[in-house]
């Protein structure tokens, strides 16, 4: 082995700067931790390698989290997006999610110039090639180039990097996403250093010049027309936008896909890697499906300054040939010319449940991982794990107490508590679906569920802080105010019932009551009764929301309540599972991996049943009665 | 406190001289108190104290069971939170009625084993019996899942498992919405979500009715004996009750002067209700009518109709004919004793369906066969009691209770309006209590059935 240079002494590392990298490196300079951030390729900072587009149902969502803590996506991507929309609005308050079709390269540069101008932050371009780990505790890392940087703690984000293969028909070399250079020696070394490695697979679709689409053959997809905007800090709106298209898959796309079968690496026997069921590729689709006569193909421009645009939903693997004539089947395609194949590429990534929900690793202290390592697929899940990583490594260098979201408090911690608990065995997207609470996990209440977070570890400025807590104040009082007011039922107010095909009002309500009829609005009841200041619109609409589903919220907090209970009852780290008596082999075997830190947890650990938790109470108390036995 | 209140009935299941349900929790006297009337609330009550009263439906304000009430508050009780005992003098009839009621307002059904485990952790227990505990758990848990096993195979599991199929379903449909808004799915409408809620709400309600064979066991079949006057009503009532040594529940101070009466025949609990109403108003027909008296003879489970062996058809009888036609019903033409006038040629043509007999009240005759149709009337569809096992059952009985308000909360959130997500919640839950009865709470098939059902990518 050829000797190392020193060449730097951080607080913190992160290894990687995508969007779980870029996340972690931010949150941890801006709390005062002195951050290196390392990235195979500098030109590849948040990268988007597949979809050019941030948020949707739940990940939109976690955009608007990572926001409420401090975090740069959400400004970043209102900074730099050539399309917005609201998904949802015909649906409930809990569903409504923002997405914006970004400007691929305008997001990257932003993002580059944000790392450079951060205050304890530098950024460099190396490759990791191996941990300093002493004892069990990790130390620092060392590039391929023999720098050794030293750190008090290590985020790894490797992405698809780590040991990354791409896949087009017959063709397979090692690369990283979009040809970049893949990282072989880490992964190589994280086995050595006793880490469950596991193989996924993701595959994005052919980009065509759009300068050569028959947009006519297709359907347009604008943005809103409103101004919208992930950052609660945003006030500057992009009002010039450019649309997306629709189009179909034709029968004799269908046809082409099935007589090349045999060439889809797919099903030729060379993918080792599970790949996301969420997100298959057309030959998947078109197997798997084969009684839907076409599959939809959006088409979504890369930016503003290139022709390349992405077709969405023709993520494929098979021969570049083959892609051509796929292409060439579509309408509004047919004339078409592909400027790069699609692909599909494998990577390796650690089982997760070998962490704490710190994203720090049970086996080496002072090594946190995020992102597609931890067997996640799409940035914001990337970005989400990123900020924590990059808070809990910052908390661990500065000796301050770690932060994890719960399941109630956030998608965030939704998703690193189903990674840690139950582990995944594909690449793990979010869904609303995956959380319980739903309702109190809203597009428009991540302010108010996690500034307060965000501005205890530094990440919230003042000012922010103010105007937020100011925002509080008037939601309450007008609250208060709309609970008292009486609405009586003159003229006025049934015609206006009458006229939104509402029944009539028997007697005088208050404006709350009155706000709860299915109806009426917000702004309604501002006319009505008017505020002494008109509210801002955010606020007018958590009042409405607040109010209007309170049932079903009060609901879901009862639930909450119960399931904190649980989640109150700690268990040591070191917990012997095996000598607990009563538990069934199976609860005994899988607790020991997962090594829960709460009942709760313990709970949602697949294979323990309610009796398994039972006899760990008893057995936690009996530990208790043991100590106070002793003293 | 932080645990839940649970109940449970404390004493073997049978025909013990006293039940007792017990409640242990921070609102265990609370709920006691919710639906005891005595002389004073069971709040002001010293502790380690019992009391005389009635325990009442506050819904109703029915009294349902004279009892003695034990009050004990934490920490010095078994299981060193706050503990009532509710003795109630027998029967599965009201103690079941009185479990029910403590349920009804805030109280959970105690997992096996779950006084002894919360005994534990409130430390009531020291550290030598920790293993047994734990031993405890693990067998009575076994045991019920057992039992509860046992029961599932066969026609209860198979519904419910392909009610929660429809529901993952509909959750389904719903999510792909939600989350592939741009998806190319059929949209869920309110309208048809209701309709497929209704579905499933009426399944669930058909199980609970069809539990028939619980319900005459938990609370006996309501019974009419319906007549003109000097039929033999009351001898009929007397005969029934002296002959089966009943359990009388004499009733005062409500205010129509009902007595409720139960009887064992052949091992079918019958309640006898409104007998005191049937004494005194002997025309039920002619006074309220056909139709609203087969309003009040519907709430029956069975109806006996007397009949005089001595007399012709009456034009009144043969209302009283009409008035039950469709209803489980035997007809008893009694007074054999006596000279026959009546043709039972008529009366067999009149009866349809229903089984009729021959008695002589007087001479205790036809008693038997009168006994043996009330219980091949209830038990032909071999219905083996030992099979009601009593935990699961009330158990079951309990989930489905949940399930059913669930779903109809659902219901109700898009007959007001509610966009399809928050039905949603509560569709889910009814989805999760479904499958609590069959154990099985795996929440990822939810995510199995998503992207089986529909074709999502990017």
């Amino acid at each position: 082995m050829t000797t190392t240079y020193l060449a730097g002494q951080y607080d913190v590392i992160v290894v990687g700067a995508g969007h779980a990298g870029v996340e972690a490196g931010l949150a941890s300079a801006r709390m005062g931790a002195e951050t290196l951030v390392l990235t195979i390729n500098l030109d590849a900072i948040a990268f988007m390698p597949c979809n050019p587009s941030v948020g949707g149902p739940a990940k939109g969502v976690v955009v608007r989290e990572i926001d409420a803590l401090g975090g740069e996506m959400g400004r970043n991507i209102d900074k730099t997006h050539i399309q917005m929309r609201m998904l949802n609005t015909g649906k409930g308050p809990a569903v409504r999610a923002l997405r914006a079709q970004a400007d691929k390269f305008d997001y990257q540069h932003e993002m580059k110039r944000t790392l450079e101008n951060t205050e304890h932050l530098t950024v460099r371009q190396g490759m990791v090639e191996r941990l300093i780990v002493v004892d069990g505790v990790c130390k620092g890392v060392i590039t391929n180039t023999n720098a050794e940087y030293r750190a008090k703690s290590v985020v790894l984000t490797t992405g698809t990097y780590l040991r990354g293969k791409i896949i087009i028909g017959e063709l397979s070399y090692q690369s990283g996403p979009n040809n970049m250079q893949a990282s072989v020696e880490l992964s190589d070394h994280l086995k050595e250093l006793g880490f469950d490695i596991v193989r996924f697979k993701t595959g994005t679709p052919p980009r065509v010049n759009g300068k050569t689409i028959d947009y006519s053959k297709t359907e347009i997809q604008p943005g809103d027309d409103e101004p919208r905007a992930f950052s609660y800090e945003t006030t500057t709106f992009i009002t010039e936008q450019i649309p997306c298209w629709l189009t179909y898959t034709s029968p004799e796309t269908h046809d082409i896909i099935n007589s090349n079968l045999s060439r889809s690496p797919m099903y030729s026997g060379m993918i080792e890697g599970t790949g996301p069921r969420y997100c298959p590729s057309i030959e998947d689709k078109i197997v798997r499906f084969n009684d839907k006569p076409r599959h939809q193909l959006f088409l979504e421009p890369e930016g503003k300054n290139t022709e390349e645009v992405y077709v969405q939903g023709l993520s494929t693997s098979l021969p570049e040939e083959i892609q051509r004539k796929i292409l060439m089947s579509i309408p509004g395609l047919e004339a078409s010319k592909m400027m790069r194949p699609g692909y599909a590429i494998e990577y390796d990534a650690i089982v997760p449940t070998q962490l704490w929900p710190t994203l720090e690793t049970k086996k080496i202290k002072g090594l946190f991982t995020a992102g597609q390592i931890n067997g996640t697929s799409g940035y914001e899940e990337a970005a989400g794990q990123g900020i924590m990583g990059g808070i809990n490594a910052a908390c661990k260098a500065l000796g301050k107490e770690p932060v994890i979201l719960d399941r109630s408090q956030a998608y965030i911690g939704v998703l690193i508590d189903d990674l840690v608990t139950k582990g995944t065995n594909e690449p793990y997207r979010l869904l609303t679906s995956r959380a319980e609470y739903r309702l109190l996990l809203r597009h428009d209440n991540a302010d108010l569920r996690l500034t307060e977070i965000g501005h205890d570890l530094g990440l919230i400025s003042e000012e922010r802080y103010q105007a937020f807590k100011n925002k509080k104040a008037i939601i309450a009082e007008e609250k208060s105010r709309l609970a008292s007011v009486m609405i009586k039922p003159t003229e006025d107010i049934q015609a206006l019932l009458k006229e939104r095909g509402a029944g009539a009002l028997k007697e005088s309500v208050t404006a709350e009551h009155f706000l709860k009829r299915p109806e009426m609005h917000y702004e309604d009841i501002a006319q009505i009764t008017p505020p002494e200041q008109p509210l801002s619109a955010e606020a007018a609409e958590q009042v409405e929301i607040q109010i209007k589903y309170d049932g079903y919220i009060a609901k879901q907090l009862l639930q909450v309540e119960k399931m904190q209970r649980m989640e109150s009852k700690k268990i040591p780290e070191d917990l012997d599972y095996f000598a607990i008596n009563g538990l069934a082999t199976e609860a005994k075997q899988k607790l020991s991996v997962v090594r829960p830190l709460s009942v709760g947890q313990a709970s949602r650990v697949s294979g323990v049943n309610p009796s398994d938790i039972s006899i760990l109470l008893v057995y936690l108390e009996q530990g208790k009665l043991a100590k106070i036995a002793e003293s | 406190m932080e645990y839940e209140t649970i109940a449970a009935i404390s004493t073997p299941m049978g025909e013990g001289a006293i039940s007792i349900v017990r409640l242990s929790g921070s609102k265990a006297i609370d709920i006691a108190d919710r639906l005891y009337r005595g002389k004073a609330s069971l709040k002001d009550v010293k502790t380690h104290t019992i009391h005389y009263g009635k325990m009442i439906d506050p819904k109703t304000d029915e009294t349902i069971e004279e009892v003695m009430v034990s009050v004990m508050r934490g920490p010095k009780t078994f299981t060193r939170e706050d503990v009532v005992e509710i003795n109630c003098h027998g029967g599965l009839v009201s103690v079941n009625r009185v479990l029910e009621l403590v349920l009804e307002v805030g109280a959970v059904l105690a997992e096996p084993g779950e006084f002894t485990k919360r005994a534990f952790l409130n430390g009531r227990i020291d550290l030598s019996q920790a293993e047994a505990v734990m031993d405890l758990i693990r067998a009575k848990t076994d045991r019920a899942m057992n039992v509860a096993m046992g029961q599932m195979e066969g026609r209860l599991s198979r519904l419910i498992q392909s009610l929660r199929q429809t529901l993952l379903e509909i959750i389904a449909q719903v999510e792909v919405n939600i989350d592939y808004p741009e998806y190319d799915a059929e949209e869920m409408t309110n309208r048809m979500l209701k309709e497929k809620a209704g579905y499933v709400q009426n399944k669930i309600k058909d199980l609970l009715t069809t539990a028939k064979q619980g319900k005459i066991l938990r609370e006996g079949l309501s019974t009419v004996i319906i007549g003109r006057p000097n039929v033999g009503k009351s001898s009929l009532l007397n005969n029934l009750i002296h002959e089966n040594k009943a359990i009388v529940t004499d009733i005062p101070g409500t205010t129509r002067d009902v007595i409720e009466e139960y009887v064992n025949i052949r091992g079918v609990p019958l309640k006898l209700i409104d007998t005191a109403g049937i004494r005194e108003t002997e025309d039920i027909v002619e006074r309220m009518g056909v139709e609203r008296s087969r309003q009040v003879l519907n709430k029956a489970d069975l109806i006996l109709l007397l009949l005089n062996y001595n007399e012709e058809l009456q034009p009144e009888d043969i209302q009283l004919f009409e008035a039950i036609q469709g209803m489980d019903a035997i007809i008893v033409v009694n007074k054999t004793d006596l000279e026959r006038k009546i043709s039972l040629d008529k009366v067999r043509t009149l009866a349809g369906q229903s089984k009729v007999i021959t008695t002589s009240l007087l001479k205790e005759e036809g008693i038997d066969e009168l006994e043996e149709a009330v219980r091949d009337l209830f038990f032909e569809q071999g219905i083996e009691s030992q099979d009601m096992t009593y935990v699961s059952n009330s158990r079951h009985i309990s989930l489905l209770n949940q399930a059913s308000h669930a779903i109809g909360d659902a219901i109700s959130s898009i007959d007001d309006g509610m966009p399809v997500d928050m039905a949603q919640i509560d569709i889910r839950r009814t989805w999760e209590i479904l499958g609590e009865i069959i154990g099985d709470t795996v929440s990822d098939s939810l995510i199995d059935q998503l992207f089986s059902q529909f074709c999502l990518g990017k």
